[in-house]
């Protein structure tokens, strides 16, 4: 694609002294699903606020569609948002927050009433319509910010931690109903969170943010399987971060050093020889067996059962490596010496 | 119950006492029959409320007072207000500071000395002896009560609020209507009803800019006391508390209303 259809370029937001966005440059194309993750404090709410028009740039560009919107004031933007904390109007009941977009629009009664009920119905809140926001729950209002946010269709939708407030089982619901109108209305969501699995299930692609700066941004698979930094490594999902030392790179595969002078083999990477590096490798893809390339032998530390599965905290090598073992194998108990092995295609080496 | 709970019980009976004995004396003598403001009431009756009403400058001074109050409460809310939304931003220029106290203090200006002023500027703008001139006067003592109400509920406001406004597409002006004013009305009502009281119970700067024509009930029983003293003034001071009881009543039913309001962040 060309032109994208959200664009950052060199944006940066400063308060004071305290640099929050810095130089950050971002395309996001139309239609697509971006989330944003990262820490708190690292400046999402910010990017949003700005893409929304609350938060002017200190310095650099935003346009979209196209157009640079730095004068466009908010209300003529045209994008939903969902806030971080709701921001209902507490003098209207539910229907009537919801109906607000929709008389903004001058919206006719008839079609105003019936898009606030197919609203109200999607985030399952048929009910409440005429409650105010503060006798809802938590969990309820996050509800009806979505559907005020949605009911106008706007092309763009900006989402605060839309769903942090919800238990579970609905949260899991309203991911399957927001990646569902996604693909239905072709929105373009740009959506905040905390949760990495959420950001992993739901997104096209995932920018993954520390300190005002991108640290990667990529398909889900990229940032679980190939994170680029070790932040990223550690941010995402578990992962265990082995130091070692480079040895060599002769063509397809690199080799490391550990500590104790054991030499594994990594997939293929530049690396120098004496570099400092540490090996990022999932729980899940380490085999409580030899079976694999590289093995490494340990003690078992700490046998702690999930239900499913349980997991194996390792002393190995001067280091502390966890791993996931199915419970139907004949699983090791505390002491045991056991070996380990995982595949050279399943460590990522990430710079210490 | 302890000594500390005991003593503050009979404090706060004590301090009740002291604010509401002059109150308690004067009251009865309301319904006495009698020309003479004193003890004992041999007999009573209500000629006093009667004269209120039927003599011509009692009852001219209750209109009066009327016309001046909604007036005063109409233009010290509508001003009041507008100043407090355009105080509203947490700007730390000098110039906001500066209009901020300029809103304020005609609270601490002795009274005489806006009266002086008052009187001096009327006569030159032909104001003097008249409604407007009065109203005026009593606007400039009021605004400040508005300012500060109007500032309160203001600032209980989320800007979020406002700006999810704007984002689902409402223009300022409407947020304005739709969300801001609706959220402020508690503060503003009770600014208008602190502008109504204020105007009330003026009489120096009344005593500087009104004329015979706009003599208000305050003023008439400030001057009542000073030429005859008689029982009819009490019966005037029964009318004002129990407007100003019912004035109380209002904000305190306003903010038993306004919470739920409030709760939602
Ligand atoms: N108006 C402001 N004035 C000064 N500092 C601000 C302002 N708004 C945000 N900040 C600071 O900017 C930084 C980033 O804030 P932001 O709200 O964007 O973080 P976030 O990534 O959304 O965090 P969270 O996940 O906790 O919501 C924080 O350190 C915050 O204190
Ligand atoms: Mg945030």
């Amino acid at each position: 694609m060309t032109q994208p259809f959200i664009g950052f370029e060199k944006v940066s937001k400063v308060f004071g002294a305290l640099t929050v966005v810095d130089q950050l440059d971002l395309a996001i194309h139309e239609g697509e699903f971006v989330s944003m993750l990262g820490p708190s404090g690292s400046g999402k709410t910010t990017i949003l606020m700005m893409l929304a028009g609350f938060e002017a740039p200190s310095s650099g560009k935003i346009s979209v569609a196209g157009r640079q919107v730095d004068q466009l004031p908010p209300h003529k933007r045209n994008m939903g948002v969902v806030f971080q904390n709701y921001a209902l109007f507490p003098h209207m009941s539910v229907a009537d927050n919801i109906a607000f977009p929709l008389s903004m629009r001058g919206v006719a009664k008839a079609e105003s009433d019936q898009r606030v009920r197919r609203a109200l119905d999607m985030v399952q809140l048929g009910a409440l319509s005429d409650r105010r926001p503060s006798q809802l729950s938590g969990g309820q209002q996050q509800r009806v910010a979505l559907a005020r946010a949605l009911v106008f269709e706007p092309q763009v939708v900006l989402m605060d931690e839309p769903l942090g407030a919800l238990d579970k089982k609905l949260r899991e619901q309203m991911q399957l109903d927001i990646r569902d109108l996604h693909r239905r209305l072709g929105l373009t969501i740009v959506f905040v969170t905390h949760d990495q699995s959420e950001a992993l299930t739901m997104s096209d692609r995932i920018a993954v943010f520390n300190r005002g700066k991108i640290e990667q941004i990529g398909t889900p698979n990229e940032i679980y399987d190939h994170p680029a930094t070790r932040f990223v490594a550690e941010f995402i999902g578990e992962t265990n971060l082995i130091h070692a030392t480079a040895e060599a790179a002769d063509g397809e595969v690199s080799r490391v050093v550990l500590a104790n002078g054991q030499s594994l083999s990594v997939g293929r990477k530049a690396l120098k020889p004496g570099e400092q590096v540490c090996l990022s490798v999932r729980p899940e893809r380490i085999k409580p067996s030899g079976t694999q390339e590289n093995r490494i032998a340990g003690t078992v530390r700490d046998v702690v059962y999930h239900g499913d599965h349980l997991r194996l905290i390792v002393d190995a090598a001067g280091q502390t490596v966890v791993l996931r073992s199915e419970r139907s194998e004949a699983a090791p108990t505390i002491g045991d010496g056991i070996e380990m092995s995982f595949s050279p295609r399943d460590c990522w080496v990430v710079a210490r | 119950m302890n000594v500390l709970g005991f003593s503050k019980v009979v404090f706060g009976l004590a301090a009740m006492l002291f604010l509401l004995a002059p109150l308690a004396a004067i009251l009865p003598l309301a319904f006495t029959d009698s020309v003479f403001l004193n003890y004992p009431i041999a007999s009573y009756s209500t000629r006093w409320f009667n004269e209120l009403v039927t003599a011509d400058v009692w009852r001219r001074s209750i209109i009066n007072s009327l016309i001046i109050g909604f007036g005063t409460t109409v233009l010290a809310t509508v001003l009041g207000t507008l100043a407090a939304l355009g105080l509203r931003r947490q700007e730390a220029s000098w110039l906001f500071a500066f209009a901020r106290t300029a809103f304020l203090l005609p609270m601490v200006v002795p009274a005489v000395v806006l009266g002086v002023g008052l009187q001096l500027m009327f006569a030159r703008y032909n104001l003097a002896n008249s409604y407007l001139g009065v109203i005026i006067a009593h606007t400039v003592i009021a605004v400040p009560f508005v300012v500060i109400n109007v500032s309160a509920v203001l600032q209980a406001i989320e800007p979020r609020l406002e700006q999810a406004a704007a984002s689902l597409g409402a223009a300022p002006p409407t947020v304005l209507a739709r969300v801001t004013l609706p959220l402020a009305a508690p503060g503003i009502i009770s600014g208008a009803v602190f502008a109504f009281a204020t105007s009330l119970d003026e009489v120096v700067l009344t005593l500087f800019v009104a004329g015979p024509n706009q003599r208000t009930l305050a003023r008439q029983m400030f001057s009542s006391i000073r030429e005859n003293i008689s029982p009819s003034i009490a019966a005037a001071a029964l009318i004002f508390i129990l407007g100003t009881i019912a004035a109380a009543t209002v904000l305190n039913v306003l903010r038993r209303y306004r919470k739920p309001a409030r709760a939602v962040s």
